[in-house]
């Protein structure tokens, strides 16, 4: 190549400790400059229109999303809590109702108890008063049976002995025997 | 070639993988010329619309992997240029990205076996040290107007010393775009050169194993090193663009 054997040439000429060193050679400097400008205009462009915007779009989304999941995270966390007190609560409530439920019926069954209880005592106190009743007729009949058995035996015995005894005096000393 | 048959077999040429030669035959290089820099330029955007546009053409909330790599290296330098110019330094961010996709993605194309190093050149590393120079330089002056002289008069130290660390600060702000050129350039072109020397070795029976084994200790460094040039060029355009914005110590 004619190039590198002038710069060669060039270079032992010059000095031998750089022996043709392409970087020195100056008449490629323009070529490189011109591919170089063209290339980082090139390169600034594609950057600054397309690539950059468009990652920092990327970038910004990216944190708006975790922004929103973290805010969203947050208020499922409170709903959750929320969700439990209302558990709690109606778990509270239920209790409550239960045992409201629980006292009324032994109340009711108390009182109906109660009620059946004084229904009994009512009938049995009935049933007591007529037996009394009864018990006092049926003396009172076995008394009277008692006095005519008694007088009659006493006539008997009156009319066995051979007087005749006053009615009147025997159904007095009766009545004293029976009192005494 | 000549020094082939004075070596007497053992070729090494470590510096004829920096030669600039027309795509299509001819030997006349113009200015407009398709070139194997043009091949390799051009490679490396094609690289770039690759990673940041079709990578990202998902727009995906949940990244693929070619659109989280794009994101990452948008945080990265985004981060970068934030942290180290400011809050106002942040409308830079696209020329600041564009410097640093296209040194990464030249430097690690130049790794492939054969292909040509567009950032090995003083011609191309040159232009963007004196392009970030200019601008920093316009920005501080139209940003605070004279203010902008303040970078040079430090006013943390003694009277007397301030006009001998004015004339240190105006060189060392002069010398900046050629450290700035010289240190990736540099930094590749040695890389490669010395890869280029392994690799020659590796024909010598004896030292092959030796050379092969160099070779790919040397690559791995290089592949470090294709990203710390293209880092190292980045942030320090953020911190000159830094003093641009905020030129007071």
């Amino acid at each position: 190549m004619a190039t590198e054997t002038e710069g060669s040439a060039y270079g032992a000429a010059e000095a031998a400790s750089a022996p043709g060193m392409p970087q020195l050679d100056f008449g490629t400097f323009p070529n490189q400059i011109f591919w170089l400008v063209v290339t980082l205009v090139v390169i600034y462009f594609v950057l600054s229109r397309v690539a950059l915007p468009r990652i920092a779009s990327v970038l910004a989304e990216r944190q708006g999303t975790i922004t929103n999941d973290l805010a969203a995270a947050e208020e499922l966390k409170q709903k959750a809590v929320e969700a439990e007190e209302a558990y709690n609560k109606a778990l509270a409530d239920a209790r409550a109702e239960a045992h409201r439920i629980v006292a009324e019926a032994r109340a009711e069954i108390q009182a109906d108890l109660d009620a059946a209880t004084a229904r009994a005592d009512e009938a049995i106190a009935e049933r007591t008063a007529e037996s009394e009743k009864r018990i006092a007729e049926i003396r009172e009949s076995a008394l009277d049976g008692v006095r005519s058995v008694a007088n009659d035996i006493a006539q008997d015995v009156v009319a066995a002995m051979g007087v005749t005894a006053d009615d009147a005096a025997l159904t007095a000393a009766i009545e004293t025997q029976l009192k005494g | 070639m000549a020094t082939e048959e004075a070596s007497g077999g053992l070729s090494i040429h470590p510096m004829d993988q920096f030669i600039v030669k027309p795509l299509f035959g001819g030997d006349t290089i113009h200015w407009y010329t398709p070139t194997n820099v043009t091949l390799w330029m051009a490679l490396a955007v094609v690289c770039v619309i690759l990673l940041m546009v079709m990578g990202t053409r998902g727009r995906a909330v949940v990244p693929s992997r070619a659109q989280s790599v794009g994101e990452l290296v948008y945080g990265f330098v985004h981060k970068m240029v934030e942290d180290v110019a400011g809050k106002d330094g942040v409308k830079f961010f696209p020329y600041i990205m564009t410097l640093f996709l296209f040194i990464l993605f030249a430097n690690t194309l130049g790794l492939i076996p054969m292909s040509f190093t567009t950032t090995s050149h003083i011609a191309v590393t040159a232009v963007m040290a004196f392009a970030v120079f200019i601008t920093v330089t316009l920005v501080g002056f139209i940003k605070n107007g004279t203010a902008f002289l303040s970078l040079f008069w430090v006013s943390s130290a003694p009277l007397p010393l301030r006009p001998v660390l004015a004339i240190i600060e105006l060189i060392s702000y002069f010398v900046r775009p050629v450290s700035h050129s010289v240190r990736l350039a540099g930094a590749i072109m040695a890389g490669h050169a010395v890869m280029k020397v392994f690799a020659g070795f590796a024909a010598v029976t004896a030292v092959a194993p030796l050379a092969i084994g160099g070779m790919v200790a040397i690559y791995g460094l290089e592949l470090l090193v294709a990203f710390i040039q293209a880092y190292v060029f980045t942030i320090l355009t953020c911190v000159y663009l830094k003093d641009a914005l905020h030129p007071h110590h």
